[in-house]
């Protein structure tokens, strides 16, 4: 490598680079900072630094492969890494008024999420088994710790026990799977594999290294079979936490697994694609009838997300340019849904009892606060895809792709999944609207709101200005193709 | 007389393959598979297990790339082997905060939130 190419590599890696360095500039300020203002001081500068990072990325569009092939920058990577960066910086903000009331405050938090996104936006412009191993890696040990911050407390230290030895055995599945890849193949890098692949008798080894490193895969988006660690981490881990782990690690894990596939094993897509047919049917089936008994709304929301992720690989499924722009296009609109409802559980606080997590405890909340209802009502319909709200858009896109590429068993699954699902959904609402009221939450903090609203606008404005970024994800995916 | 003799206790048949390896690797993928899942002791053992795994991978890789004649198999072992280090690190780290919160790190009590 010589230095040109040097430097060229790392103008097209500048945005992580920033990151890099500036999370090891954050660590010594928050070591050198006095004790009690640590926290605020190294989150505001958090923020600010992933706020930065996300204008630089929209502002300055510096594609192109860098790193001798192992790194690629291209305008799929931008739209996830744009989704990224706005889910770690909206849980982070959520995080402040958190904090502040429960002690929350450790300056380490603001710093393992800049690492951990870090990790994430490698992750999605990994085209090497090596650099994705890596990047991943980066990514999982941060989410280790951030699971079991709260360290004084059972639950925290339980989830992050549970994630960590889960999170381990599944990289070490997938590490299993990408030497197999490597040795029947010869290569590490995507092209080369695609290279390796085409026209040649496909080996035994060979598809068992695809299937372990599927597996890998499936566990980071907690598709089913691979879900088990994904309801008691969310509720045992800390909200803001949680609201992090449902937004952002989900799109990078989603990015790497559509990457992977289309790219390294593009020319074998019959071979994956009864794999992603597989868990997309068992994620839908679960997450619509395992959340119906749960009354732990963390807890709901987990099983919802391990729904959402079997219908955004309805779209992978398929295999197409229409169903990548698919993926992209529900990923969006989940992030938004999920950010906006995680606002929601953490806004749910009373003066005596501190954060509430039971779904009995919304019972009321229509006359105790009608706007913000109304709000969490029109994102619990968009979560269970009523039209015309965003969260019906996400599956029209991704059920359309299914149904062009002959996937019609699937995309009637999928239909059927979203009716059985839409129950709990419309649980909430009635226990919102129509149960005898429970005492007042204390009033939301302004951030809270905030987040509240937008993703509130996004959910009813899709409609409106859903078609530029259909079209930006369409561009997104070609990239890919 | 020393051929048969060479034959009979196996010698000439001891020609170490790729084959072999991988049937070694496989094993140990399996035995930490099962350390994890039929475990019901000490997290401890879950994290060897995990060691195991590991260890599997990278005499995968190096075995590989012993065969194929190409390094970027063993440049990953290297790297597979930090990593490890890392993560073991990390694991033990979190499994002493356990400790502090509950007193115990048997794996039936692991079992605060069940679903």
């Amino acid at each position: 490598m010589t230095v040109v190419e040097l430097t060229q590599s790392l103008n097209i890696a500048a945005p992580e680079l920033a990151l890099a360095v500036g999370s090891m500039v954050l660590l010594m300020i928050g070591v050198f900072a006095p004790k009690d203002s640590a926290n605020s001081t190294v989150t505001g500068l958090a923020v600010a630094l992933l706020i930065g990072v996300l204008g630089w990325m929209v502002f300055f569009d510096e594609q192109g492969t860098a790193f001798g092939g192992a790194f690629v920058q291209d305008a799929f990577a931008y739209f996830f890494k744009i989704l990224t960066l706005v889910g770690s910086i909206v849980a982070l903000v959520m995080s402040v008024g958190f904090a502040r009331e429960e002690k929350f405050d450790r300056f380490e938090f603001p710093i393992l999420i800049i690492l951990a996104t870090l990790g994430m936006m490698l992750m999605i412009s990994a085209t090497s088994l090596l650099s994705l191993y890596m990047a991943l890696e980066l990514q999982s040990l941060a989410l280790y710790v951030i699971a079991a911050i709260n360290r004084d407390s059972a639950r925290s230290t339980e989830a992050g026990l549970k994630y960590f030895v889960l999170g381990a055995l599944s990289s070490g599945m997938m590490l299993y799977g990408i030497s197999l890849v490597y040795g029947f193949t010869g290569h590490v890098g995507f092209t080369e594999i695609a290279a390796a692949l085409t026209g040649q008798e496909r080996s035994v080894g060979l598809l068992f290294g695809l299937a372990f490193l599927l597996t890998g895969l499936a566990f980071k988006i907690s598709a089913v079979p691979f879900h088990m660690w994904t309801p008691d981490v969310y509720e045992g881990a800390p909200t803001p936490v949680t609201a992090f782990f449902a937004a952002a690690p989900k799109m990078a894990a989603m990015a790497m697994l559509v990457r992977v596939v289309t790219d390294a094993f593009g020319t074998v897509t019959g071979d994956w694609q009864q794999i992603i047919i597989f868990i997309s049917i068992a994620s839908m089936a679960l997450g619509a009838v395992a959340a119906i008994g749960q009354n732990n709304i963390k807890r709901l929301m987990a099983y919802s997300s391990i729904g959402h992720m079997g219908y955004a690989l309805v779209g992978l499924a398929a295999g197409t340019v229409a169903g990548v722009q698919g993926v992209l296009v529900y990923m969006a609109i989940y992030l938004a849904m999920t950010l906006g409802t995680f606002a929601f559980i953490l806004a749910m606080r009373r003066k005596d009892e501190g954060n509430v997590e039971s779904i009995n405890d919304l019972a009321g909340y229509a006359q105790n606060n009608p706007l913000q209802a109304t709000v969490l009502t029109i994102l619990m319909f968009s979560l269970a895809g009523i039209p015309p709200l965003a969260g019906f858009w996400g599956k029209w896109y991704v059920f359309l792709a299914a149904v062009e590429a002959g996937l019609y068993p699937l995309a009637i699954i999928g239909v059927v999944a979203s009716v059985v699902g839409a129950f709990y959904y419309l649980r909430i609402i009635k226990i919102m609207w129509f149960d005898e009221p429970e005492s007042k939450f204390v009033s939301a903090a302004g951030e809270l709101r905030l987040v509240m609203g937008l993703s509130g606008i996004f959910v009813v404005g899709f409609i409106v200005f859903g078609g530029p970024i259909a079209a930006y994800a369409e561009n997104a995916a070609k990239a890919l193709f | 007389m020393w051929s048969m003799l060479k034959q009979a206790r196996g010698f000439d048949l001891m020609e170490i393959t790729i084959s072999h390896y991988l049937v070694v690797s496989a094993l140990l993928l399996v035995i930490g598979i099962f350390g994890i899942f039929l475990n019901k002791k000490n997290v401890i053992v879950i994290l060897m297990s995990v060691e195991l795994i590991l260890l599997a991978v990278n005499l995968n890789f190096v075995a590989f790339s012993a065969h194929l004649q190409d390094m970027v198999g063993q440049v990953f072992a290297l790297f597979v082997l930090t990593v490890a280090a890392a993560e073991a690190a990390i694991g033990l780290a979190i499994l002493v905060v356990f400790y502090r919160n509950r007193g115990s790190i048997a794996v039936e009590d692991v079992n605060m939130m069940k679903g």
